[in-house]
């Protein structure tokens, strides 16, 4: 039973929500849309549901037509990343909503609740209000009603990006395992996500979508090690990878005064306009590197992110330690060369270190 | 300053007491008053200050040949057309509204805040612009003195209220709520009813009363619109104004026109110490 889209395109204003979106999504595994806010994903998924109609296209799941199925017989299911749930019914009665509208036996949906209670971790919890939930909490409910359904299709919307950090990793865990053992073979699972970290975490195909356009589809690691244009390098990466321009000639990198031996992989670029790609961990402190000027010295959990500085050349480092810099002061860094991408003038990719495209 | 604080709390609260329930006890004792004691200065206290008799309300129910004012026909008239035309501008202005909060109308440069403008428009003009037309209309379908007729321009006048309030209602309840319905297998009408109405009885709660209040009050309509076969209350209570003003059956039937106002009061503020009018959305 698979979900096929066709040139989905979705235009209600005068900016492309969804532009030609095509996929094929088989039974039995997760598919992550990896995107920046506004890119569509939220449509998108709304599109699956069927509470959106695109302009044109045609999406079929086992083998129908799913465009003709209107919204509340398409056996989906939908976590919202605003914690959806509804207010006027306890916990328990939010979770059994969805099969008390099949008119199930009450004894299955006692049962069936029970578990779905059991499996989000929010046993006792039954007869309270929504409102007296915390935002984690609430989300799980939203989550137990959407796998109480056994959809064939599971659609989630950011569902970890309201809550706060450690929330976020505490349920990011629970989402992998429950991922893993808790869905039957036959659920396509479709999650979208802001965050590459969380991409990578859940290891799924992903799709690369930004201003309502695929960029590139493939597994995780395939869209770290090779991203296939600019757009995606800095969608699949936080911070967004830096980029350089430079110029490769006599086997140097060559910007703002600065000559880096070229790795065997760029050795041979040498066409004008070229992007050389760094992550943001790729690059560290080393007294004998080169200066730059610390813009702004941001601290984000255990890492400090220094914004550098070097003539027209604006940089990130991502350092794993808590550092105190001045606005001003000046540092010295090393650029792992080796782990460089390159980027046609036009964006695509020229050469990665992980093999794509050599040459 | 603790104390201090306390004491002009106390009062504050006994000030405020005094202003609001003062006229009411005035009315209260005026209306056991006769003409003696009502022009024979100040007087409060019954038995003591006056001789407390119950002409005052005996002419509210006394018909007019012996005398009186009889209120009570009109008193269930004004019932029954508040209440009809109060439900009724609910249930429309409450299907407009959620109509009006979630999708979108275009009839060339009018969109949905224009029609929501449009029924506020409705109120905003003054009721002598409305009488005449009003006249007509009801004159040319024959309505005119009868309790439908009168419904129907209370509806016209109530239901905007309705429409306005639940607008800007159904506008913060999230819009995801309604999807959400629809993906666990409601149809349209099942995720009004079952998911969007539930969260919104606050909502109705002060649509119904401000609706229940402008139609209880309103005199210019029903002064105009009524003839000799229906009178509602407002209409009568004026009519009790003689050439000596009796201020007894006049305090009598304010204090008996106030009464459902006062009952619906109470039960909205029990729903409000409740808690069930906060917090419903979070």
């Amino acid at each position: 039973m698979d979900l096929v889209a066709n040139n989905l395109s979705y235009k209600p204003d005068d900016q492309y929500h969804l532009n030609e979106v095509s996929f094929n999504f088989k039974e039995g595994n997760l598919y992550t849309i990896l995107g920046r806010t506004l890119s569509g994903k939220t449509t998108l998924l709304k599109t699956i549901a069927g509470l959106v109609t695109p302009d044109s296209g045609e999406i079929e799941f086992d083998g129908k037509n799913f465009l003709k199925v209107p919204v509340w017989e398409r056996n989906v299911a939908m976590v919202y990343q605003q914690f959806i749930n509804y207010p006027h019914l306890n916990v328990f009665e939010n979770i059994a909503f969805p099969l008390k509208q099949r008119k199930i036996d009450q004894s299955i949906i006692n049962e069936k609740v029970m578990d779905a209670l059991k499996s989000v971790g929010l046993v006792g919890f039954e007869n309270r209000k929504i409102q007296e939930l915390s935002g984690g909490q609430q989300q799980r409910v939203s989550l137990a009603r959407s796998l109480v359904k056994n959809a064939k299709i599971l659609l989630l919307d950011e569902p970890l990006v309201n809550l706060d950090y450690k929330l976020r990793e505490q349920l990011r865990e629970e989402f992998k395992n429950l991922f893993s053992k808790g869905l039957a073979d036959e659920t396509i699972l479709i999650y979208s996500t802001t965050d590459p970290r969380e991409t990578m975490e859940l290891n799924g195909e992903v799709i690369v979508l930004d201003e309502g356009k695929v960029l590139q589809v493939g597994p995780a690691k395939e869209i770290f090690e090779n991203p296939n244009s600019l757009k995606v390098a800095e969608i699949s990466n936080d911070p967004p990878m830096n980029i350089i321009e430079a110029k490769i000639s006599d086997n140097q990198i060559r910007f703002e005064g600065i000559d880096v031996e070229a790795p065997q992989h760029l050795s041979k670029l040498t066409e004008d306009g070229l992007k050389i790609g760094l992550r943001s961990s790729d690059i560290e402190l080393n007294e004998n590197g080169h200066e730059f000027e610390v813009e702004l010295a941001e601290i984000s959990g255990s890492e400090t992110l220094l914004h550098l500085k070097r003539g027209d050349t604006k940089i990130i480092v991502s350092i794993e330690e808590v550092l105190n810099f001045k606005i001003h002061d000046k540092v010295k860094i090393n650029f792992k060369i080796n782990r460089a991408y390159a980027f046609h003038a036009d964006g695509k990719l020229a050469s990665s270190p992980f093999g794509g495209l050599n040459g | 300053m603790n104390k201090l604080y306390i004491f002009l709390k106390y009062f504050f609260i006994v000030v405020w007491t005094v202003f609001v329930v003062a006229p009411f006890l005035w009315a209260l004792t005026t209306s056991f008053k006769d003409f003696q004691s009502v022009n024979g200065g100040v007087t409060y206290i019954p038995w003591v200050d006056f001789e407390p008799n119950l002409e005052g309300w005996k002419v509210l129910i006394k018909s007019p040949a012996k005398g009186g004012v009889d209120i009570i026909e009109p008193y269930f008239n004004s019932l029954f057309v508040t209440c009809t035309a109060s439900l009724i501008s609910i249930i429309l202005g409450t299907l407009s509204a959620y109509a009006l909060s979630r999708y979108t109308f275009k009839a060339g440069f009018v969109k949905n805040n224009d029609i929501t403008f449009f029924f506020i428009s409705q109120r905003i003009m003054p009721p002598i612009v409305l009488s005449i037309p009003f006249f007509l209309f009801l004159s040319s379908i024959n309505l005119l003195d009868s309790l439908t007729g009168l419904i129907v321009v209370y509806i016209v006048l109530l239901m905007p209220i309705a429409v306005w309030i639940m607008v800007d209602f159904f506008n913060k309840v999230p819009r995801e709520i309604d999807e959400t319905a629809l993906i666990d297998g409601c149809n349209p009408y099942q995720a009004f009813l079952k998911v969007v109405l539930p969260n919104s009885i606050p909502g109705l709660i002060v649509a119904g009363m401000f609706c229940i209040i402008f139609g209880w009050i309103d005199f210019f309509f029903a002064f105009i619109l009524t003839f000799t076969e229906v009178q509602l209350l407002p209409v009568k209570i004026v009519a009790l104004n003689s050439s000596v003003t009796p201020w007894w059956s006049l305090s009598a039937s304010a204090l008996v026109s106030v009464a459902p106002l006062i009952i619906v009061a109470f039960i909205v503020e029990r729903y409000l110490s409740k808690g069930n009018l906060s917090g419903a959305i979070k």
